[in-house]
């Protein structure tokens, strides 16, 4: 068993003064997607933001394709292969579609062609001279996926991709996160949808006060609904 | 009066639009990309015109190199001084850059006054840029018509720059949300040196056109910087051609006013701004913050 | 309890010392010297009243500073005015000067609010090169003093120091009172959180004005005293580097402290007056100082006392309950 591409050790994470991450412990191994579940503040979006060095007081363990990456800064552990679609998605006002799209530079060879995204995005196409924040929620998501499609990443952070979209665009999500799976993509993946989230995930990690609290496999979550449904507090 | 006068005036307060275009420019580059109003602006003008005056006597080395050696030698001190100084304030409020490079501006101004003392020094027009053509209405000297000529390529380059290249994209992305390009894999704080570089050697590269019209000196700069500041008041940050139509109508204006009214021209430029704030305080093409 | 009581009687301890100290440094040091101390702290404490207390950053405080020297030595000098009145017309000219630079200034906040008041005050500046009244390049000189309440001659040095530290200190216990009062608590509120205090229905930019123009009026105070004092009044006054130093005074001393302001004073002008014969270059050193200041040193001498006081009270408070 080769060392998994993600291992995070007693995280700890903190906004200022405010302890938000207290000691977090998961793995990922490649080709895998895992979830984080958990109720609001958690500590879910910080966690994903501890990982690609964005919160900035860390402090533990978090070892990314073997290299220990806790003092990195952001732009160092992007260019191990991340993939980051942010919270909020992150477009930026000033850019338009097409210089969104554009803008992260290639970490690796086999990114998507233009031609690809487009064709998995063709909405994008029409609209690639529109500024960022015209777009509506659904576009503006596919935007912040297809700009790290093209960047050749192959660890990707997603954080609540799902969030505020209707159905129909919840489903081509789908579709491009089991592409991603399909090409050998390892994910993480941030979701209140458990449905959606079930669909797709090989484990999910439940997360409560800063802390990973249990683990669940894609083969026991039937079995233990009753116990998912109380994590998650619906 | 005669039509001479007139147009001589309007050429000079194009020339020095021309300056404030370029001095804003940078200046906005900079509070975009690391929230710092940088009023040592001033003396990084003075230090271009210094250190072209300063090649020239004691290396030889003529105007057209220095045009481009001087803003450079202008931006790694920039560099330098982003990476010792600067660097170190970027998490406290905005008003603590001011005081900075206040600093550096005393201290750069102190230490040229020490060793060159106030006096102005001449720097001669360089002989393929003398002379100039008699237009009829008024002489244009050849010299002053190059200097709006290069300002103004100088600064369409850098909204072209900023604007339509890929450098441009990554500088705007990271003046909008630094955190996220960084996560892109941007290396924004090598990119906030660069800036800060790029930004003070436009002050420098304006410094070394104005060597030959203005004396060099090391407190030319100061008085300068505070025009510039109030044509960013009056302008805002927001648009770069919107700083580069508004440092040039000023310019004008007070070419016009030194005509008209010579005793309050170097005054029009506060009472526009005093106008300004009084019909519309975010400026003429502000978004405030 | 135990450390507030401590701090107490050591605020008492110092409040001596200090009177002592007042009354007792015109036979050992240069009384003009003294007086030139006074003058720039209580300047000083008109800046740090607005940053301080309202955090607002005005780059400009050299205009008031400077109007009111003008004003008050012209008054001395050309209409024979007596001490008193001359110092209170420049005080009332740089509160007017500061109600109109600051109902412009406060439109606009932060660093625009900083750029404003550099640029109105180099309006200043150039209205004083080309104002027949003022002198111009050699500025307004040989200004008489005059006597105190018509009887003390203020050219007795040891009189002008008395007579400029009573105004210091009537000065400082008006800052003193003005930032203890509600009024004061408010300031707070709006240095501290501007959009809640708006919430909380104060008209933030009313209080903002009020507190400019006390400042600018007791910046004039500074001005006026400091011109008759010298029997000058110069461009320097009215310079973007007065100014600047002004600045550097308050954070040197301790921003937002009572008595930062003097201490910041204090050490710039004993550094100016040693660097004057020593042959360094005064301003390199002042931007030098500066940028250490704001880079290592933002709590300034006061204020690093104050912690340090408060660290020493902590412990031993902590002796006590142990």
């Amino acid at each position: 068993m080769t060392e998994p591409v993600i291992a995070i050790r007693d995280l700890h994470g903190f906004y200022g003064e405010s302890h938000v991450l207290h000691g977090v412990n998961l793995e990922v191994s490649r080709g895998e997607v895992v979830t984080i579940i958990g109720r609001n503040g958690a500590g879910k979006t910080s966690t994903m933001r501890a990982i690609m060095g964005i919160l900035e007081k860390r402090q533990g363990s978090i070892r990314i394709c073997g290299n220990e990456t806790i003092d990195w800064p952001s732009e160092r552990i992007a260019r191990l292969g991340m993939g980051y679609v942010p919270e909020e998605r992150g477009i930026y006002a000033s850019l338009d579609v097409m210089d969104n799209l554009m803008l992260p530079p290639k970490l690796a060879e086999g990114g998507m062609s233009l031609e690809d995204i487009w064709k998995l995005f063709p909405n994008l196409k029409e609209r690639r001279r529109s500024q960022g924040t015209r777009l509506s929620g659904g576009e503006q998501q596919m935007l912040a996926f297809a700009r790290v499609l093209r960047t050749g990443a192959n660890i990707y952070l997603l954080d609540e991709p799902t969030e505020g979209l209707a159905p129909v665009i919840i489903q081509q999500i789908g579709h491009a996160i089991a592409a991603m799976k399909a090409m050998g993509h390892t994910m993480i993946l941030v979701e209140q949808n458990f449905r959606f989230a079930s669909r797709i995930a090989d484990r999910h990690y439940v997360m409560e006060h800063g802390k990973i609290v249990d683990m669940i496999r894609r083969d026991e979550v039937t079995s233990r609904a009753d116990q998912i449904k109380s994590y998650l507090g619906v | 009066m005669s039509t001479q006068v007139l147009f001589g005036q309007l050429l000079v307060g194009l020339i020095n639009g021309s300056f404030y275009a370029m001095m804003s420019l940078g200046l906005a580059i900079i509070f975009g990309l690391l929230g710092i109003a940088n009023i040592a602006q001033g003396a990084f003008y003075m230090m271009g015109a210094f250190f072209s005056w300063l090649l020239l006597r004691e290396l030889g080395v003529t105007y057209f190199y220095a045009l481009f050696l001087s803003p450079l030698i202008v931006g790694l001190i920039g560099a330098a001084v982003e990476r010792t100084l600067l660097r170190r304030i970027y998490k406290l409020p905005h008003e603590y850059g001011l005081l900075l490079t206040f600093g550096v501006l005393m201290f750069t101004q102190g230490i040229f006054i020490y060793i060159f003392q106030t006096a102005g020094r001449p720097y001669p027009v360089p002989p393929e840029l003398a002379g100039g053509y008699n237009l009829g209405f008024m002489f244009l000297p050849k010299y002053r018509a190059w200097v709006v000529v290069a300002s103004i390529v100088t600064c369409f380059t850098a909204w072209y720059t900023l604007e339509k290249t890929s450098l441009g994209r990554t500088l705007r992305a990271a003046t909008e949300n630094p955190a996220l390009t960084r996560a892109f894999g941007v290396n924004v704080p090598a990119l906030m040196t660069f800036g800060f570089g790029a930004g003070v050697a436009l002050a420098g590269a304006a410094g070394v056109l104005a060597a030959p019209i203005y004396t060099v000196s090391p407190i030319m700069g100061a008085d300068l910087i505070i025009v510039v500041f109030a044509i960013i008041v009056i302008g805002g940050m927001g648009s770069i051609l919107g700083s580069i139509v508004t440092s040039l109508s000023l310019g004008l204006l007070e070419g016009l006013a030194k005509v008209l009214y010579p005793q309050g021209s170097n005054m029009v430029v506060f009472v526009v701004m005093i106008l300004v704030l009084l019909v519309r305080p975010a400026g003429l093409f502000g978004r405030e913050r | 309890m135990a450390a507030d009581a401590l701090r107490n009687r050591t605020n008492l301890i110092l409040l001596a010392v200090a009177a002592v100290a007042a009354l007792a440094a015109p036979f050992l040091f240069y009384p003009l010297f003294l007086t030139k101390v006074l003058c720039y702290a209580l300047f000083a404490s008109a800046f740090n009243l607005l940053l301080g207390s309202c955090g607002l950053l005005s780059f400009g405080h050299a205009a008031y500073f400077g109007a009111a020297a003008y004003v008050a030595g012209h008054a001395a000098k050309a209409w024979g005015m007596p001490f008193e009145v001359s110092i209170i017309l420049g005080v009332f000219a740089a509160a007017a000067l500061g109600a109109v630079f600051g109902y412009l200034a406060i439109r606009r906040q932060g660093i625009y609010f900083a750029m404003i008041t550099l640029a109105l005050a180099q309006m200043i500046y150039f209205l004083a090169v080309q104002l027949p009244f003022t002198g111009k390049e050699d500025g307004l000189t040989s200004i008489p003093r005059g006597r105190v309440l018509g009887l003390f001659d203020l050219d007795n040095l040891t009189v002008l120091y008395f007579t400029t530290l009573a105004i210091f200190v009537g000065a400082l216990m008006l800052i003193h009172r003005i930032i203890h009062s509600p009024f004061g608590q408010v300031l707070h509120a709006i240095r501290d959180n501007e959009p809640r205090a708006i919430s909380l229905g104060y008209v933030a930019n009313r209080f903002k004005l009020q507190a400019f123009v006390l400042s600018a009026a007791l910046a004039g105070l500074a001005g006026a005293n400091k011109a008759i004092a010298f029997k000058l009044a110069t461009l320097t006054d009215v310079h973007w580097t007065t100014s600047g130093s002004v600045i550097l005074m308050t954070l040197l001393g301790g921003l937002g402290t009572l008595l930062g302001p003097f201490v910041g004073a204090l050490i710039t002008v004993a550094l100016e007056n040693y660097l004057a014969d020593s042959g360094l270059p005064i301003q390199a050193v002042i931007g030098a100082i500066f940028i250490l200041c704001i880079l290592l040193f933002r709590r300034g001498v006061v204020g690093e006392a104050h912690a340090l006081l408060d660290r020493l009270h902590r412990t031993t408070g902590k002796s006590h309950q142990g």
